[in-house]
């Protein structure tokens, strides 16, 4: 475990950690975005640039901003919400704890139990630019070209639904 | 001393002074002998700019520009440095003192930087990373965060506007700039910055191997140069600050130290950028003849550089600002169709047998639609040329 991967692993968890304590939306958007500078920077410790720097580009560049634009639009359901006193522990949090203590006992065993059948002498896959493309426009390019309908039918939506309709046209 | 010699004049200061540093040292001491000077050049440079800028901006409109501070006016910028230092740093009772208080602390980080992967010279960058392009629109990227921090912290309807148009417009822009750099990644094979300006450092006769030479290359050159302009919020896309309309845009409510940290971030976006288009499109460091190559690289990158910050000061001081519509408009019917026009024209350089056939064939290929969207875009508008009644 170096530095490196120290530092990177306390921002990842304080970031989200602030994310899901804040109260005030904006400052949980912010938070999240510095937790996935963190998550980008264990990639990075993992040697994965390329996914790191996408990472960044993708959910902080665009995602986070995004998020900050659709809450600016909607803020005024939010605040009221959130101005009102919230107990720390509603019944609904139980059954919350319950669900999370299951998933994560799940995982622990499956993690703690699991013996390779052959001791892996390969060495881990690079996920650089080049192998990443390539297994995009081979292997995954029946997914990658439904995933680019999907978005474009999102965006001819959103054009739509952006557009002014007759009655406010005239 | 020879010109080999005078090219790699910091490189060899730099393993000189290395030997003089215990070996467990040696990581910090190299990081810091690399990062400094990029600290140190560019910050200068920045202040050099605002004088000539100020200066060029008042030939355009027929005055003398600052002229008072220092001879010819060239220590406007310590003085200026000076009073925003000594000036108070006032900060909104209702703002949101924390975000406040990081948004211009990011912008200025992000902008530094990128300064980490770009080539100033032969041998001369701070890390060659493997996806060094993709590092540099990663951390660009940030800018518009801290841009939304600072408008949205200040709680001011001013600085909210200008931090909504400025992240709509950076958003927009930042498409068309990301697929104009995309020929040049096709066209070299290679994400790494340093080895794009290797690929393009050759001579066929005196002339140099530069991609803006090319149909896509000069098609992609402009367009960068387009959306960089856009991106950095300058003239005449800077409704984001629009001081007619929102007065500041999203620093508006930042003074003192604050405010000129937004000025250095700004224009050290700026000098990246044009920084990435040197790199990308006009040949990095190289010469732009073979009989030019005894003259030392970093000149030549800091040569260019200065040739595309005077680029923008005229363009600043020549046209008008954009209104929203035309701004988006501009944006997404003529730069992205051209763009995506443009990746295509360099897949077919890349596949078509070289000659004069593929050139004209290249050419047309961007051309034609050129002026296809330029028609298109002019339909159902009146466009004359204005008379002037009274001035003239």
């Amino acid at each position: 475990m170096s530095l490196f991967f120290l530092i990177t692993a306390a921002i990842a968890i304080g970031g989200t950690l602030a994310a899901m304590t804040r109260r005030n939306p904006i400052h949980c958007i912010l938070s999240l975005a510095l937790g996935l500078v963190g998550v980008a920077g264990v990639y990075l410790a993992l040697g994965a640039q390329f996914v790191g720097f996408t990472q960044i580009l993708v959910y902080v560049g665009a995602v986070a901003i995004l998020a900050t634009f659709a809450l600016m639009m909607t803020q005024g359901h939010i605040v009221s919400a959130l101005i009102e006193p919230r107990r720390a522990f509603s019944r609904s949090s139980v059954s919350g704890f319950v669900t999370a203590a299951g998933v994560f006992s799940v995982l622990g065993w499956a993690a703690q139990s699991y013996r390779p059948l052959t001791p892996s002498t390969q060495q881990a896959p690079a996920a650089g630019a080049k192998e990443v493309g390539v297994a995009l426009m081979h292997t995954y390019v029946l997914p990658l070209e439904v995933i680019g309908v999907l978005l474009t039918a999102a965006l001819i939506g959103a054009v739509v639904i952006a557009l002014p309709s007759e009655e406010e046209r005239s | 001393m020879t010109p080999v010699a005078v090219d790699q004049i910091f490189v060899t200061t730099k393993h000189l002074l290395m030997g003089y540093v215990p070996a467990f040292w040696q990581p910090l001491a190299s990081a810091i002998l690399s990062v400094v000077p990029v600290l140190v050049v560019f910050p200068a440079l920045f202040a050099v700019t605002t004088v000539l800028e100020r200066k060029g901006l008042g030939r355009i409109q027929n005055r003398l520009g600052p002229n008072r501070v220092g001879p010819f006016g060239f220590l406007q910028p310590a003085a200026d440095g000076i009073k925003s230092l000594t000036k108070e740093d006032v900060v909104p009772r209702d703002a949101d003192k924390v975000v406040h208080f990081l948004a211009p602390i990011l912008l200025v980080l992000a902008s530094f930087i990128v300064y980490a992967v770009l080539p100033i010279g032969r041998n001369m960058v701070i890390a060659d990373l493997n996806s060094g392009l993709l590092f540099f629109f990663a951390v660009g990227s940030m800018v518009e965060l801290a841009v939304f921090m600072a408008g949205w912290s200040s709680r001011s309807k001013y600085s909210l506007l200008g931090a909504m148009r400025a992240v709509a417009q950076m958003i927009s822009y930042e498409i068309p700039l990301v697929l104009a750099a995309v020929v040049v990644i096709m066209a070299a094979g290679s994400l790494s910055l340093p080895a794009i300006a290797e690929m393009q450092s050759g001579y066929t006769w005196i002339w140099p191997h530069w991609y803006v030479l090319t149909p896509w290359g000069f098609a992609g050159f402009v367009l960068f140069m387009i959306s960089a302009t856009a991106e950095s919020n300058r003239s005449p896309f800077d409704l984001p600050e629009g001081e007619s309309e929102i007065i500041a845009g999203y620093y508006i409510e930042y003074s003192g130290f604050k405010f000129a940290l937004f000025f250095l971030g700004e224009y050290l976006g700026m000098f990246a950028t044009s920084g990435l288009a040197i790199t990308l499109f006009l040949g990095g460091w190289s010469a732009p003849f073979s009989f030019l190559t005894w003259v030392p690289s970093y000149l030549w990158f800091f040569a260019k550089l200065l040739v595309l910050i005077a680029a923008f000061i005229w363009v600043r001081g020549t046209f008008p600002r954009l209104r929203m519509d035309q701004l988006m408009g501009f944006a997404w019917k003529f730069m992205l169709p051209m763009t995506l026009v443009n990746v295509v024209d360099a897949g077919l350089w890349h596949f078509m047998p070289s000659g004069v056939v593929r050139g004209v064939v290249c050419a047309a290929v961007i051309v034609i639609p050129f002026a296809l969207f330029s028609r298109r875009a002019q339909e159902g508008k009146k466009l004359q040329i204005r008379t002037y009644r009274y001035a003239e």
